[in-house]
């Protein structure tokens, strides 16, 4: 991985790395909250979106209605709807956090530029939707706290010259309030959040299979938590709003509303320009150099024979199919859109052409990543198998982006580097063990449900469980075929792997098909050799 | 790997995220205005005189107009600057001049600034000059306030209702 800033992202990553590790010893990977923060964040918009709706009820729209309503709801009704305030509350600082923490890690894992322009860029009016639906709601209330943030964004506003007459004069003495601007408030705090919802379908437009619906593991943890939150420390008003006094000390939401005192006591044009010109960097981000572009995945259509599989696997949108345009006897054929393509080659390893076993032609799949070719992990594989001594011999697929295997390289275990563990054809295993180049084979990855790539580690699970084509082939025993998705931090865990590995599969003896176990004589290999 | 049975792990994990989210809801409490502090707000959006007076149109300046163009008056566009005065117990703490708005300069001028006093009794005084003259003001309100801390002094103006209106 080439990083824009290293001196930053990486101690970040470390950070991100440790905390799943962390909490992936609690955790299974689909509870695991660090991993998944969309269907986390997701969840907290729903539990908004309900809270709000049954909040909308009881509120009334007006400069007295406002505080009273709420009041109403938070004592009277402290079991249902102030519970439900609460929630709202508490879920619209998680769905902060759940995006905050969102995007610093994929800035840590270097995933918001290139062909992921798109994505980065669809991000940011997102953050800043959320920013003012959650602005607006605090002014709803109607508070001290309400009255601090309404007195502090006009003010800020006004710095602005789009106002004819000043919008802080609205809140200049309590006679000068109408309740028009409470009609206008509660219109912006519902149609922005169904803005955000907009935006959010296209910020995953081009990803397939997003992770929105969290687990429900996930969903009973963080609900559990909520509530408990709810009732331990229930959101409540801070007193009346009253124009005629100052908002001396507020209790503020720091997670909306942390910039607030430095758009107070700072300079407008400052904060104004400190604002452009992040949103501008925010915005700007995925095309700053030093630019990224991958070699985008190839289609063969000498070898495509239109099956879909690429496509089934790709985790980007990136390819489609479309009618044969060479005249062979298929109905499709497979197109790769460059500008979705990140070159993760997971489509190279679904494609049923990607076999090592091939003699007869030139090793060319119907899809390849020209950066990292099957061809060339086949002569790598066969290069370290050759370079393997007597015993037991490992060979290890690890995943570039994943820990180091480089250091488990000895005499008896051989590493071949891939860009994602998705990228391993399961013909590769096959051919590993039934061409004795090797005893067992290790594939080695990204941590569980963290794959850079989204799907890798998936797909690879499920090919060698033989739950998804390409599935490996039933003569290899599973016994010989081991999967570590040990992480970036995982190179001490992995080393431990191999090392277990290779004394089980010195424990098993020589490789013998499972269909023909009986048959020894026929058997090629060492053993027999 | 954990089983889904890890709970007592995951109960931890999620506490100590609710417990952050809780405090930070509502904590560090800010201090916008110390304690024994006094505001008083300042608000104007007021248009000044013509630089050039108006003039009453002849029978035969307006005869020689379109007749969809006849007015009583030919006024200029643009408007003095503003000049106001803000002081405390007799000592200034705001002196602006302030100009008009607009690209021809004949909009309304405006301001709008905060300041910290002492809390307690005090003597206001504001002052505001909106005409051609050089010198003196057009209009000057006095009030003695006996300002209690955490107090909003507000001062509007509203040239209909008399100039300065402390609320």
């Amino acid at each position: 991985m080439s990083d824009r800033f290293p001196a930053i992202t990486a101690p970040l990553r470390a950070i991100f790395d440790e905390a799943e590790r962390g909490l992936s010893k609690a955790f299974p990977p689909q509870w695991n909250p660090l991993l998944n923060l969309g269907a986390l964040g997701f969840f907290f918009y729903w539990i908004i979106v309900a809270s709000g709706v049954y909040l909308f009820v009881f509120f009334g729209t007006g400069v007295n209605k406002a505080f009273d309503s709420v009041e109403y709801m938070t004592r009277d009704q402290w079991y249902a709807a102030g519970l439900m305030r609460s929630f709202h509350r508490y879920a619209s600082d998680g769905l902060v956090v759940a995006m905050l923490v969102h995007l610093l890690r994929e800035f840590s894992l270097d995933r918001y530029r290139g062909v992921r322009w798109f994505s980065g860029l669809t991000g940011v009016p997102v953050l800043m939707l959320v920013y003012v639906a959650g602005v607006s709601g605090y002014w709803l209330v109607w508070d001290k706290l309400a009255q601090y943030v309404a007195i502090v964004t006009t003010e800020w506003l006004d710095h602005l010259p789009l106002f004819g007459q000043p919008v802080a004069r609205n809140f200049l003495s309590p006679d000068s309030l109408e309740d028009r601007f409470f009609t206008l408030m509660i219109f912006i705090h519902i149609a922005i959040p169904l803005i955000a919802l907009i935006v959010l379908w296209l910020h995953l437009q081009r990803i397939s299979r997003p992770r929105i619906n969290p687990s429900r593991g996930l969903v009973i943890g963080a609900g559990l938590a909520l509530i408990a939150l709810s009732i331990v420390d229930p959101a409540v008003s801070q007193g009346r709003a009253n124009l005629a006094e100052v908002p001396g000390a507020v209790g503020l939401d720091w997670f909306y509303l942390g910039a607030y005192p430095l758009l107070e006591n700072l300079p407008g044009r400052a904060t104004w320009s400190c604002a452009v010109a992040m949103l501008l960097v925010v915005a700007a981000a995925p095309w700053l150099p030093p630019l990224r572009r991958a070699v985008a995945a190839k289609v063969d259509l000498a070898n495509c024979n239109g099956c879909t599989r690429c496509v089934s696997d790709c985790p980007y949108n990136a390819i489609t199919m479309r009618p044969r345009s060479d005249g062979r006897p298929f109905e499709a054929e497979a197109v790769v859109d460059p500008g979705y393509c990140v070159a993760c080659g997971i489509c190279a390893g679904a494609c049923p052409t990607s076999t090592p076993f091939r003699r007869m032609s030139d090793l060319v799949p119907g899809i390849d990543v020209p950066d990292r070719s099957i061809a060339s992990i086949r002569a790598d594989t066969e290069r370290e198998a050759a370079r393997l001594a007597e015993g037991t011999r490992v060979m290890i697929f690890a995943c570039m982006n994943a820990c180091a295997a480089e250091a488990c390289r000895s005499d008896a275990v051989g590493v071949v580097s891939l860009s994602c563990s998705g990228k391993l054809p399961p013909a590769f295993i096959d051919y590993v063990v039934s061409r004795d180049l090797a005893d067992g084979v290790i594939v080695a990855g990204c941590a569980d449900n963290s794959c850079l790539n989204r799907r890798g580690g998936a797909w690879t699970t499920d090919r060698v469980e033989r739950r998804r084509d390409p599935r490996l082939r039933e003569r290899i025993p599973t016994e010989r075929v081991k999967l570590v998705f040990a992480g970036r931090r995982g190179a001490a865990h992995l080393q431990a792997e191999v090392k277990a590995f290779a004394a089980r599969l010195e424990s098993l003896g020589p490789y013998r098909p499972v269909r023909d176990r009986k048959i020894t004589s026929s058997q090629p290999g060492r053993a027999d050799a | 790997m954990p089983s889904a049975l890890s709970l007592p792990g995951q109960a931890v994990a999620f506490a100590v995220v609710a417990a952050f989210v809780g405090y930070f809801a509502a904590h560090p409490v800010y201090h916008q205005v110390p304690e024994g502090d006094a505001q008083i707000k300042l608000a104007l959006l007021h248009g000044g005189a013509r630089v050039v007076d108006c003039r009453r149109l002849t029978a035969e300046e307006l005869a020689k107009l379109p007749t969809t163009e006849r007015r009583p008056n030919d006024c200029s566009r643009e408007r003095v600057q503003l000049v106001i005065e803000l002081s405390v117990d007799g000592r200034p703490i705001y002196e602006d001049v302030l100009p008009p708005t607009g690209l021809s300069r004949d909009g309304a001028s405006k301001t709008y600034r905060k300041f910290l006093v002492p809390a307690g009794r005090h003597v206001i005084e504001a002052r505001l000059r909106d005409s051609k003259r050089s010198v003196g003001f057009d209009y000057e309100k006095r009030l003695e306030a006996d300002l209690k801390p955490w107090q909003n002094l507000a001062i509007d103006f509203n040239a209909e209702q008399g100039g300065f209106l402390f609320r």
